[in-house]
């Protein structure tokens, strides 16, 4: 096996100093690819720095669904000289070269070599659209009537802002970008409690600093939506890679107990249903819902199929807000009684605890009703796959090389977590966990919930993602 | 009308604490701005940070949102943002707002968001049992600086005209009268207004005498728009306490009108 010999996938790399408009090109390779009626998965690599450093951007297609892109190139694109040195040991035997062209030379180019290759499409233009899993998200929250978006910037979030921003109107959305953090998330806070669908984001280091504010969420129970971007942690990590190591800060985001959903798309059309949902859960529940995402599904663009007209906004009219006549509400950091007075003594403290923690069940019993476990490839298999997060679009693709049938559970929801579906799919199986990150953390949670021990795991923690083909043939020595 | 703006929750405040004082001259000031036609009662948002200041939202039985500590001032950006129509009122103290959440005090002035900020402010850490904080003065004995304080604290009205607050005030808990006006100007002024009320800690830093003799109303005709004039005035003294004998002048030292934030959003 080598994707050398898959006939039916095509990529493309182009490369060049940041600043050059690599991911211009790229990106607009990838426009035309769609318009053509192609699959597409694109990927971008930068450094976290403005100018100088090597950009690269690679898209793999094809006539069939795609859901990573290949190392090894069928055309590379250099913007600069610096390209051809980088990336010539990544050439198929007959990959060729686009050097000192413009992108509309570089546009006519390629569409000569697919043609001239017999690598074409004879079908209309498709209803997909070349789109990230940040904007996808941005897109389901929009469509589930977000108010407000409240973020400070910070890599790989910060396009959620930028197109939320952009999507401003007078009277409708407005975009709020605070002194930090910190700010952000009271700020959001403060619009909750006066009425407003408010959702911020992060990568996980900005919402380490917003840990009190949204534990007071909890106690408070002032729907909110947070999005969590993962990068290469500890610390400030590397910005602009991947990583799937927080998992277990998040589900236990916050000091003290209560009640929360974590939902983890997969992809962008994941992402987007993940926005809408989490909008309106936090508001149906009155709990703060994290949808965690990860540079690789933030950033990388997939052909997806994203359509609003699915979309309900679901308001929860039992809330009453300041403003109301007649009414007083009242909303404290501390712990407080049905009017929101403090209260300290033990048995009001415990009924309040109890009070909170009521919504779980139903929470949990709303979690059966939605895709909180998700199963592809062969169901009945003797063979298990489990991962969560972009680590879908590696496993999926990987999946074009296995040698047998093998059963692929993809995790959506971590909290709650649907004990009773996992444990069902993964008993009695050789079960293999591939995550991104050191610890094994989705193993380590599958086990928490479940008691099974998940022994074969395979982990990356690079910052880099997975690369299709070798998964398959890690998977299938595994399962040999 | 009868507002009944008090609530059954036991009032804990220290007896004889300046916080009462504040406490009855802001319901007070909501009875007569609802009684004037000013305010409707369900519109008030009463916010309060975390110290002793902040048990006042159990007190006052309007919307209240007694915040995180430090955390209240986005917060009331937040509320204001979200409902505009909402008059947006915060009781913070020193620990909260000088210390701890400083950055949000200094960009909701630089933001003129349209709300109303209450200090009360005693330099010393109270709810804490006794620390010193960032306006306790040089050389202050506190249980966490036994020896004494080594920082100077800082003119937190000078840093708010520095910031570009549109309404920099200061009262005296201990004159309710002169505190009522003040708030009933921050209140109907628009724009980020800011109070400082001096409200001495019976308990840890007592400066009841201290002030009783240097505080000072400045003159009806002191002019509000000139901040250069408002940096000389609230430079006075004041922050040298306790080891010189200034006066501390109280007052509406600036008052300007610029577009808010809230406005400038929907704009």
């Amino acid at each position: 096996m080598s994707e050398d010999s898959n006939k039916d996938i095509f990529t493309i790399g182009i490369g060049g100093a940041a600043g050059e408009g690599v991911k211009k090109v790229g990106i607009n390779i990838g426009k035309l690819l769609c318009d053509m009626g192609f699959e597409i998965y694109l990927s971008i690599d930068y450094p976290s720095l403005i100018r100088g450093g090597h950009n690269f951007v690679r898209l793999s297609f094809s006539k069939n669904k795609i859901w990573n892109d290949y190392a090894k190139l069928d055309i590379l694109v250099c913007l600069n000289e610096e390209t051809k040195e980088i990336h010539k040991g990544e050439m198929k035997e007959n990959a060729e070269v686009i050097s000192g062209l413009a992108l509309p030379e570089i546009i006519e180019r390629i569409k000569n070599i697919l043609k001239k290759r017999n690598f074409e499409l004879n079908r209309e233009k498709n209803e997909s659209e070349l789109i990230n899993g940040n904007i996808a998200f941005a897109k389901g929250l929009e469509a589930a009537g977000l108010d407000f978006y409240i973020a400070y910037p910070m890599t790989p979030s910060t396009s959620i802002l930028h197109y939320l921003a952009s999507k401003q109107t007078k009277e409708g959305l407005k975009v709020i970008q605070p002194e930090n953090e910190i700010a952000v998330i009271n700020m959001a806070l403060g619009m909750a409690y006066a009425g407003k669908r408010v959702a911020v984001g992060s990568a996980t280091g900005g919402f380490a600093l917003m840990q009190e504010a949204f534990s007071f969420s909890g106690m408070a129970e002032l729907p909110l939506v947070v999005a969590v971007v993962q990068r290469q942690a500890p610390a400030t990590g590397v910005p602009t890679r991947s990583s799937q190591s927080d998992l277990r800060f998040i589900i236990h985001a916050g000091h003290g107990e209560f009640p929360r959903i974590v939902i983890a798309p997969g992809d962008p059309e994941e992402s987007f249903k993940a926005g809408a949902e989490a909008l309106n859960l936090a508001w149906k529940f009155k709990v703060p819902v994290i949808v965690l995402l990860d540079k690789i599904l933030s950033e990388h663009l997939m052909t997806s199929s994203i359509d609003s007209g699915f979309i309900s906004v679901e308001r929860n009219e039992s809330i009453i807000f300041p403003g109301t006549p007649e009414k007083v509400v009242k909303v404290t950091s501390y712990e407080h009684d049905e009017n929101g007075i403090t209260v300290d003594k033990a048995e009001d403290v415990k009924r309040m605890v109890e009070k909170r923690f009521a919504k779980s069940a139903n929470i949990e019993e709303e979690m059966k009703n939605r895709e909180a476990v998700k199963i592809y490839g062969n169901t009945d298999g003797g063979d298990v796959v489990v991962f969560f997060g972009s680590t879908k679009g590696s496993v999926l693709e990987a999946a074009k090389y296995f040698n047998k049938s093998v059963k692929l559970v993809q995790v959506v929801w971590l909290e709650p977590f649907d004990t009773e579906r996992v444990k069902r799919e993964l008993e009695g199986k050789r079960v293999i966990c591939i995550e991104g990150n050191h610890n094994g953390q989705l193993a380590s949670l599958i086990r928490e919930k479940t008691g099974i021990e998940i022994t074969e795991k395979i982990l990356r923690y690079d910052s880099t993602s997975f690369d299709s083909i070798e998964l398959a043939e890690q998977i299938n020595q595994k399962f040999s | 009308m009868e507002l009944n703006l008090a609530t059954k929750s036991k009032i804990t405040w220290c007896p004889g604490c300046p916080n009462s004082q504040i406490l009855v001259s802001f319901r007070q000031v909501v009875t007569e701005l609802v009684q004037n036609g000013l305010l409707k009662i369900e519109n008030m948002a009463a916010f309060a940070g975390i110290g002793c200041h902040g048990k006042i939202s159990d007190y006052i039985n309007v919307n209240s949102f007694t915040s995180l500590h430090g955390r209240m001032i986005p917060a009331m950006t937040g509320a204001k943002c979200a409902n505009p129509s909402l008059t947006v009122v915060g009781f913070s103290g020193d620990g909260d707002s000088y210390d701890e959440g400083l950055e949000h005090l200094i960009h909701a002035a630089k933001r003129n968001s349209d709300i109303n900020l209450f200090v009360h402010d005693n330099r010393v850490f109270a709810l804490t049992t006794g620390q010193f904080n960032a306006l306790s003065p040089k050389g202050f004995k506190s249980k966490s600086t036994p020896f004494g304080s080594i920082e100077e604290p800082f003119n937190s009205l000078f840093l708010m005209l520095s910031a570009g607050a549109t309404f920099v005030a200061r009262t005296y808990a201990g004159d309710m009268a002169g505190t009522k006006k003040i708030m009933q100007a921050a209140i109907t002024h628009k724009g980020f207004s800011y109070v400082d009320i001096i409200q001495p800690c019976i308990t840890f830093f007592d400066t009841r005498d201290y002030f009783k003799d240097k505080v000072y109303w400045i003159g009806e005709d002191f002019p509000t728009n000139d901040l250069k004039v408002a940096m000389e005035k609230i430079s006075e003294n004041a922050e040298d306490l306790p080891a010189q004998a200034g006066k501390v002048p109280l007052g509406i030292f600036y008052k300007v009108d610029k577009p808010t934030f809230e406005e400038e959003l929907y704009k």
